[in-house]
């Protein structure tokens, strides 16, 4: 990172923000390995659905479990998932946007619609069809969103592609004899990087809320598991006993998802003038 | 001996006919310059030349490098003449690096690629590229990204990686156009001794008519696509016959003071 950027980062306290959240949930991650109040399936009848108290600060769920320890460890299943599905459409989508980008005119087109047609499929849909061949699971969940992902970030990375191909230093790389491969690991990939990193963030803010969605209707991690969707889904039943329940699986996935959006967006504006004044 | 025999030399993008029925010679230490206005196809000709036109360009006529039939021939064929034989210097300096390449991996390349050099060697060459195109500091400056250089030092860049491989026909596409004048002249002059040093052959394409004369012996003017007029410098300022060259000439007599002295023959 260079001086100017530096100091433009200092200037944004959108990204500052993002970064903060961001920390504070892959903390959340790191603690639920290391610590938790209670152990977080440890069930007790007597305490079924208890508001706020100590020591079960965030209170417990209808099978007496500590919600406060729940969120912790359900930090984990939600941070897994969404790694899991940004890395699968990172590289999935990169080396599929790799090859449109680099295709002859005609194949470009087909390869085109065929991924507008699954970007036109929500994740969810694509969730439900592979839990139903399958069955709902962590995996299924992580390569249903992967899936997604990867088309956004192929139809981005197609496009950023043949912006560096129209570049003069490409047609100088071609007439020093590099062939198709060569120009592509060493003149295109290198050029769309900045630009996949800004993405990813915002993917994982995208696969946060899409594990959390597929929790909540059944087709994500499976119980007892703890998961924030699942949280979501369950305390809905007891909205009226403790409506506060809902809240904080709810103040967490708000948490991650606007971390990583922040920090998406904060990258984005420190990244972007550097990639027009460089390229 | 002719390195360069190029025939009817024609290319065209569906239905538009950008360089139409184009022929010439280049021999061995010959040099060429191409003159014309921007869109008359010279550019695109000499990309015809290295095999690098853009997608959907249709190339009839017939391309020789060194007895090689270049049109139609495989992909592997032509890869190898760029570069190795060919070199091509761009335009814009800043846009033909890599922005995030240092310049001595950029230099470096074409030797890794032709001559099967490590890439230490290819780093100590190019190195010694820098020296050559007269950068100060040459191995602190090797390691620098083009934006850390100015338009002059760029272009020196860039005519290292067109010559690194010591190709024996440089072609240099507007080599200073986009450059201050002060500048332009220490990049022609550097041009010269180089072409001059290693006995390499040369095509200048310009549309500046004074830094064509002062470059190439034989000049060839390019208007919408054909050659219009093709003969030795000095022979072209006294008899040229086609009226878009006579009226460059009358321009360029008009305008520079260097030609004057050209045409007064103490060039």
């Amino acid at each position: 990172m260079n001086a100017v950027g530096a100091r433009r980062v200092r200037r944004d306290p959108g990204f500052v923000v993002g970064a903060a959240l961001v920390g504070v949930t892959v903390a959340t991650v790191v603690l639920s390995y290391v610590w938790t109040p209670f152990d977080p399936l440890e069930i007790d009848p007597d305490l079924s659905l208890t508001g706020p108290a100590w020591p079960h600060v965030l209170g417990t769920d209808e099978n007496g479990r500590d919600i406060l320890s729940n969120v912790i460890v359900g930090a984990r299943s939600t941070f897994g998932v969404a790694v899991g599905a940004v890395v699968i459409g990172m590289l999935v989508g990169t080396l599929i946007g790799l090859l449109v980008g680099t295709a002859s005119a005609r194949m470009r087109s087909t390869a085109t619609f065929a991924i507008d047609v699954v970007l036109a499929l929500p994740s969810v849909l694509l969730a439900i069809v592979l839990a139903a061949v399958y069955e709902p699971s962590t995996l299924t969940a992580i390569v249903a969103i992967g899936i997604a992902l990867a088309a956004a970030v192929s139809r981005i990375v197609a496009r950023d592609t043949r912006a560096v191909l129209a570049n003069d230093f490409v047609l100088a790389a071609r007439a020093c004899g590099a062939n198709r491969r060569r120009i592509i690991r060493v003149h295109v990939l290198p050029n769309v990087r900045s630009s996949l990193f800004v993405h990813a963030s915002g993917a994982a803010a995208v696969a946060i809320l899409a594990e959390s969605t597929l929790s909540y209707i059944g087709l994500g991690t499976r119980p007892p598991t703890p998961s924030w969707g699942r949280m979501l889904a369950t305390s809905q039943q007891f909205l009226i006993v403790e409506p506060l329940h809902a809240v904080w699986p709810g103040i967490a996935i708000v948490i991650a998802v606007l971390g990583f959006n922040l920090l998406g967006d904060g990258l984005r504006e420190r990244l972007d003038p550097t990639l027009r004044g460089a390229a | 001996m002719t390195l360069l025999e190029v025939r009817n030399l024609t290319v065209r993008f569906g239905e538009h006919t950008v360089v139409d029925d184009v022929s010439f010679d280049v021999a061995a230490g010959g040099r060429l310059g191409i003159i014309g206005e921007s869109g008359s196809g010279k550019t695109m000709a000499m990309l015809a030349v290295l095999g690098v036109l853009p997608a959907g360009a249709e190339v009839t006529g017939s391309i020789r490098c060194d007895g090689v039939e270049l049109v139609g021939a495989e992909e592997d064929v032509r890869r190898s003449v760029r570069g190795r034989t060919i070199g091509m210097v761009f335009q814009e300096p800043l846009t033909a690096l890599n922005p995030l390449m240092r310049v001595d991996r950029q230099i470096g390349w074409p030797l890794r690629l032709h001559h099967g050099m490590s890439r230490r060697d290819a780093d100590a060459a190019a190195v010694e590229w820098c020296a050559r195109v007269g950068l100060d500091e040459p191995g602190r400056i090797a390691r620098r990204l083009p934006h850390e250089m100015s338009g002059g030092q760029r272009q020196r860049i860039g005519l290292a990686i067109a010559l690194a491989a010591r190709p024996r026909l440089l072609i240099a596409d507007e080599p200073t156009t986009a450059l201050d004048v002060t500048v332009q002249d220490d990049i022609l002059r550097l041009l010269d001794s180089l072409v001059d040093g290693d006995g390499l052959s040369l095509i200048f394409v310009s549309h500046d008519l004074g830094v064509v004369a002062r470059m190439a012996r034989d000049i060839a003017v390019m208007r919408a696509g054909r050659i219009v007029e093709q003969r030795p410098t000095a022979e072209l300022f006294e008899r040229a016959r086609d009226p878009y060259a006579k009226a460059l000439i009358e321009s360029a007599r008009r305008g520079t003071v260097d030609l004057r002295r050209l045409l007064r023959g103490d060039s």
